[in-house]
């Protein structure tokens, strides 16, 4: 994110929506729309700030690769939806990347869970990755057209960064005695998170057509997360759902740590570029 | 009719479709399928670019080097958008893309893309792009750019990149 170029303009298919094109080519979107932006926006972004710090620590070398390439991705579905929220009140996707605090995310508290061992952020990409693809699957039908573009393009995206997950689940859980013990703990470790994904917030009845409703993106995630397990011979953990509260503004303790790992750079040379 | 402007778009084309990836500089951001649109507007050259992947860096050097180029052939009015939708995909690489592809040594995307397969999947097999065997093994799903796996084949002992379907 360069302070200096201009920024990408996310605009809409010619052909297909051309009534989209009638007035300014440069979608705007309203304060709800931008809050809803921002809640995906955010999850993405942390996601990939995250799987970043993977790398040259990974297990093996193909997998610094693998991690980079997918926090890359993810660092463009959040530049793209940061990009967007951004256009309600003016902000870039810098100033709402690197100049709001803890309190202004809208991340959920899965993206915000340590990355822990690998499988521990296995077990994350795989719960992340299969909620994403359910989301952007019903994305694609959005009313907002700009929102749709962002899920088109990206779901392509996340199937991959979910087959990676998968087939590291399958291997960890089938593999040694160890890798299995961990790969247990790390599912245990990530479930009480899950929940918050699906609730449904208020904003969401504002958003009818044009937002995915989180509850109804439950049942397909179930059924790949059935496929998976039964394949690795894991169980669903019994545990209680956290209390969440990304979507408000209360955030994970772990959050205000990477936070300032990430905006530190930006908030001591403003404007800087590179 | 043709035009002078129909032509102007023309010429305009031609020359944007001269630009190549900055990662894998065999192929035209044409051959890729990432150039779009060209069209005239006024003195204004607006060309319409697509990502491959969303978070890739090479789109930034593809802005500029259209740009650069528009502006060696005398269009001195560029503009440069891009566009996620339709969404990229490998499908609109051209057959003459996927035949430099090949002898660059980077096995070229090898199905169509399709979404919604089941989440464990089977996979066809990819071919050595120096030998031809299909005896090959993925190493890593994702390589040295986004858009690349890493395989060797198991016939010729070479490793290969291989441009994964999207």
């Amino acid at each position: 994110m360069t302070a200096s170029r201009p920024l990408p303009h996310v605009t809409v298919d010619e052909v297909e929506l051309a009534a989209e094109l009638t007035g300014d080519t440069d979608a705007t979107a309203t304060s709800t729309v931008a809050e809803y932006a921002l809640w995906l926006g955010d999850d993405a972004l942390i996601l990939s700030q995250q799987l970043g710090g993977w790398i040259a620590h990974a297990p093996e070398l193909e997998e610094d690769v693998a991690l980079g390439n997918i926090a890359l991705d993810l660092l463009g579905h959040a530049r793209s939806l940061l990009h967007y929220a951004g256009t309600a009140d003016g902000r870039s996707e810098d100033d709402l990347a690197y100049f709001r605090d803890e309190s202004d995310f809208r991340s959920a508290w899965l993206f915000e869970q340590p990355n822990g061992d690998f499988a521990q952020t296995i077990a994350r990409q795989l719960t992340a990755s299969a909620y994403m693809f359910e989301l952007y699957s019903a994305l694609r039908t959005s009313t907002d057209a700009t929102l749709a573009a962002v899920a088109e393009k990206a779901l392509k995206e996340v199937d991959y960064h979910r087959d990676h997950a998968v087939q590291w689940t399958l291997r960890l859980a089938g593999g040694t005695e160890e890798s299995r013990r961990r790969m247990i703990r790390a599912v245990r470790d990530v479930w009480p998170y899950v929940a918050e994904l699906f609730r449904d917030e208020p904003l969401i009845d504002e958003l009818d057509g044009i937002a995915a409703r989180p509850s109804t993106l439950r049942a397909g995630f179930d059924a790949v997360i059935a496929a998976v397990f039964t394949e690795a011979e894991l169980d669903i953990p019994d545990v209680s759902a956290s209390s969440g509260g990304g979507r408000r503004g209360r955030h994970f303790p772990a959050m205000g740590h990477l936070l300032a790992e990430m905006q530190v750079l930006a908030r001591q040379h403003p404007g800087a570029s590179w | 009719m043709v035009t002078k402007t129909t032509t102007r778009r023309a010429h305009a084309w031609a020359i944007a479709a001269t630009v190549t990836d900055p990662e894998i500089p065999v192929l035209t951001i044409e051959d890729l399928g990432v150039l779009r649109d060209v069209t005239i507007d006024h003195d204004t050259v607006i060309v319409t670019l697509t990502p491959t992947y969303s978070g890739c860096p090479a789109l930034d050097a593809m802005r500029d080097d259209v740009t650069l180029a528009l502006t060696a052939a005398g269009f001195d009015d560029v503009e440069v958008r891009t566009t996620l939708s339709p969404a990229w995909t490998t499908d609109w690489m051209t057959d003459a893309g996927k035949q430099k592809l090949r002898e660059y040594g980077i096995a070229p995307p090898h199905a169509r893309a399709a979404l919604g397969q089941g989440p464990i999947r089977l996979r066809l097999a990819v071919k050595c792009p120096r030998c031809g065997s299909l005896d090959t093994r993925e190493i890593a799903r994702f390589g040295s750019t986004s858009c690349k796996a890493l395989f060797e084949c198991r016939a010729c002992l070479e490793p290969f990149d291989h441009f994964k379907v999207l």
